[in-house]
């Protein structure tokens, strides 16, 4: 085991899945010889050679056309979309043509294509850096969606998704990338190196899609949470005297459902706290699942610590930004409700 | 705004095509330098003149043998057309789309090509299936949508898929399949094989982003890829004149230095040989042709739209480049290779051979009475393996 940061342990596990699958293939802008805006991708050009590892136009929806066509014809690419923010031109080939090319051809094509790209905010990024899409893609049959929240979890996870014969949208929490953030930003940035996730194998491993991660034990709220809400709660929880259960969902489809309902059968109460947009968020989507399967468990009303539902902004980020305050605040409301 | 040179009511009008002569364009070597045939995109590539001799340096020499199983292809296609369109006329089929006039596209095309090249088409090519040899009583329990249906009922007719084929499943949204075809002969390239990939898309298409995601990629690349641009003039109710504002679509080519070559739709022996030169080029590595197919869609767009209110009734048969299948066949026939009689003969039995096929078919089931693929099958093949939460609503409709 060595320290690794999410880059480090992203580059890792695209490492291991060239070395061991020779139809392994990674693209995208500046991905090749510069090694990625976020360096995900530094030093895999040079390990094993402009074919493998290359640059493309800037054309997401050629990114990711080129990927189904590979894909239909025994690849297996990897691509990287520059920004979250920036799926959108490519937003047809992934909903229309990799989500169903499975089941409009009766299982005769497929193409396992995963898609990796940098979401979420806290990095002064305005709309157009910041934005978390993960609902587009959870409402389209056919994707898998999968979001890490620490470096351990980063590369187990991207195996897996590489080696899924399904597609796989990887959103990677870019404020995560360099050190866990708990929603403070006046405090110093932390780094992984002391963080217990920080470290990572450099063998191949995998972890499965779909198990969610109960990273807090407690008794009286389930806080559910992916990316780099799992911090923000973990830090409320920490600072409530509620005995808060967090968990981080990793993969949001599939969805640990089992996970979810065990805890929130046990505490009573669930509060969902994610960045995106609340309506039609899937927090949304989680609130209907559980009342109905913990409907005659439940204390309280489900809540929502999400985005607010306006574009990210840039100057008032940290009003937009779920705060471990604004958790606290719901934690005591729900607590209210006996 | 710009209007198509003639509205129902009107007289025909295309007197503003110019073009050149059977035999006159030119035919590069194969390795050549893109940018010594610019001309070829402006041109039009024929082979077959007005007395029915294939002439000039295009001329692919056909023997009769493959003359004649282009013929048979291209009048099955149009036999098989007529047949289903009457069904879904009487509610057998939902939907239909014929390839009247464009025949030769992918009859010719497709027999230009090797069984290991991959096909990305449009709906417009289902021909290429009879050229690889499907079975048509697998391709009707599709277009019928019956248990026997090898996409499951999952499609509308004519969204064919045929794995063994190298035929990748269609897709209603236009143009996405061309860049993807991009993909696939770059993956070709990467295992270090000579096979090629190969696309279509219509002239309406050529205004998609797709469009240019494919050539860009094919270009930066140099994917051995053939990209065609079947200008039908029509994509439903839009004329060409309003999908560009260009030259020709070939010409667009040009800007990404590629080999573009437009070529008579309508020439069996043109679209060959312009295929071969394109397969050929791509086999030794130098890269993608691009490829506008000058041609004339003759029937509606599909079964749900009327041409005669946006278009002169019979605007087809004043198409100065004719009718592809009678211009093979009178070519045949110039030849000393085929007479009526044979030709009687064969569209009898083409004509047995899809009423045989559709009763064979019928035996599957139909769309009104089925039996369908079990309901059970609704929630197949959304993933490799089935999900939690699609078990559990598959377990709540009780299959």
């Amino acid at each position: 085991m060595v320290q690794m940061n999410i880059v480090q342990a992203v580059n890792s596990a695209l490492d291991t899945v060239l070395e061991r699958d020779e139809n392994v293939v990674i693209f995208g802008e500046d991905v090749g010889y510069f090694g990625g805006v976020f360096r995900c991708t530094d030093g895999l050009q040079a390990k094993y050679g402009l074919h493998r590892v290359f640059d493309t136009p800037l054309s997401e929806g050629g990114i990711a056309s080129i990927a189904i066509g590979m894909g239909i014809n025994g690849l297996r690419p990897v691509v990287e979309m520059q920004f979250a923010d920036y799926i959108f031109p490519a937003f047809d080939q992934i909903t229309n043509e990799l989500a169903k090319l499975r089941y409009r051809s009766g299982g005769e094509y497929w193409a396992p294509v995963t898609i990796r790209t940098p979401c979420g905010g806290g990095i002064r990024g305005g709309h157009y850096h910041s934005q978390s899409p993960e609902v587009y893609f959870t409402h389209t049959p056919g994707l898998k969606v999968v979001i890490p929240s620490n470096p351990y979890d980063a590369k187990g996870l991207l195996t897996t998704a590489v080696e899924d014969d399904d597609p796989v949208i990887f959103l990677e929490p870019k404020r995560l990338y360099n050190g866990p953030f708990d929603g403070d930003h006046t405090a110093a940035a932390k780094k992984w190196d002391t963080h217990a996730s920080g470290e990572v194998s450099e063998d191949y491993y995998r972890i499965p899609l779909g198990e969610a991660n109960v990273v807090t034990e407690g008794s009286d709220v389930t806080l559910l949470a992916w990316g780099t809400m799992v911090h923000v709660a973990q830090a409320a929880a920490a600072r409530s005297e509620t005995s808060c259960e967090v968990i981080d969902l990793r993969s949001l489809l599939p969805l640990d459902l089992e996970a979810i309902v065990a805890s929130v059968q046990k505490t009573g109460r669930c509060i969902i706290i994610h960045e995106a947009p609340r309506t039609s968020g899937y927090g949304g989507e989680l609130s209907a699942l559980i009342q109905e399967e913990c409907f005659w468990h439940l204390e309280a009303p489900v809540q929502r610590v999400t985005g607010w539902d306006t574009p990210f902004p840039h100057t008032l980020e940290w009003e937009y930004f779920p705060s471990q305050e604004r958790v606290m605040e719901t934690i005591s409301r729900t607590m209210e409700n006996n | 705004m710009p209007e198509p040179p003639a509205r129902p009511g009107e007289k025909p009008d295309f007197s503003q095509l110019k073009l050149p002569k059977a035999g006159e364009a030119p035919r590069p070597p194969v390795d050549g330098d893109a940018a010594d045939m610019r001309d070829l995109a402006f041109s039009l590539v024929s082979v077959l003149d007005p007395k029915h001799k294939a002439v000039g340096d295009w001329d692919p020499k056909l023997d009769a043998d493959t003359l004649r199983t282009g013929l048979r292809h291209m009048m099955l296609l149009r036999i098989y057309d007529d047949r289903m369109q009457t069904l879904q006329r009487t509610g057998k089929l939902s939907f239909y789309m014929k390839s009247l006039g464009e025949e030769a596209v992918a009859i010719a095309q497709g027999m230009a090509l090797r069984h290991e090249d991959i096909l990305f088409p449009s709906y417009r090519q289902p021909g290429l299936q009879m050229v690889r040899g499907r079975d048509l009583v697998d391709m009707m329990c599709h277009c019928i949508s019956n248990q026997r249906d090898n996409v499951k009922g999952r499609q509308m007719p004519v969204h064919y898929s045929w794995r063994d084929g190298n035929f990748v499943s269609i897709s209603s949204p236009v143009g996405t399949q061309f860049p993807q075809a991009v993909g696939a002969a770059m993956a070709f390239a990467y295992r270090g094989e000579e096979n090629v990939a190969i696309s279509w898309v219509g002239d309406g298409t050529a205004a998609e982003g797709d469009f240019h995601y494919a050539i860009n990629f094919a270009a930066v690349y140099r994917a051995p890829v053939i990209l065609n641009v079947v200008n039908n003039q029509w994509a439903i109710s839009t004329h060409m004149n309003i999908s560009t504002g260009g030259t020709t679509f070939a010409a667009r080519g040009i800007a990404y230095d590629l080999p573009s070559i437009r070529v008579d739709g309508n020439d069996f022996l043109a679209l060959y040989a312009v295929t071969q030169w394109a397969a050929e080029r791509a086999r030794q590595g130098l890269g993608a042709t691009f490829i506008e197919v000058f041609t004339y869609r003759a029937e509606a767009h599909s079964t749900s739209d009327d041409p005669t209110r946006y278009r002169p009734k019979d605007e087809w048969k004043s198409w100065p480049l004719g009718d592809p299948l009678e211009r093979l066949k009178a070519h045949l026939k110039a030849i000393g290779e085929w007479d009526n009689k044979r030709h009687t003969a064969l569209e009898k039995e083409l004509n047995e051979l899809v009423v045989k096929s559709y009763k064979k078919a019928e035996e599957y089931g139909t769309l009104d009475e089925g039996p369908y693929p079990p309901t059970s099958t609704l929630f197949d093949d959304v993933y490799k393996d089935e999900l939690p939460h699609l078990r559990k609503q598959r377990q709540q409709l009780g299959v």
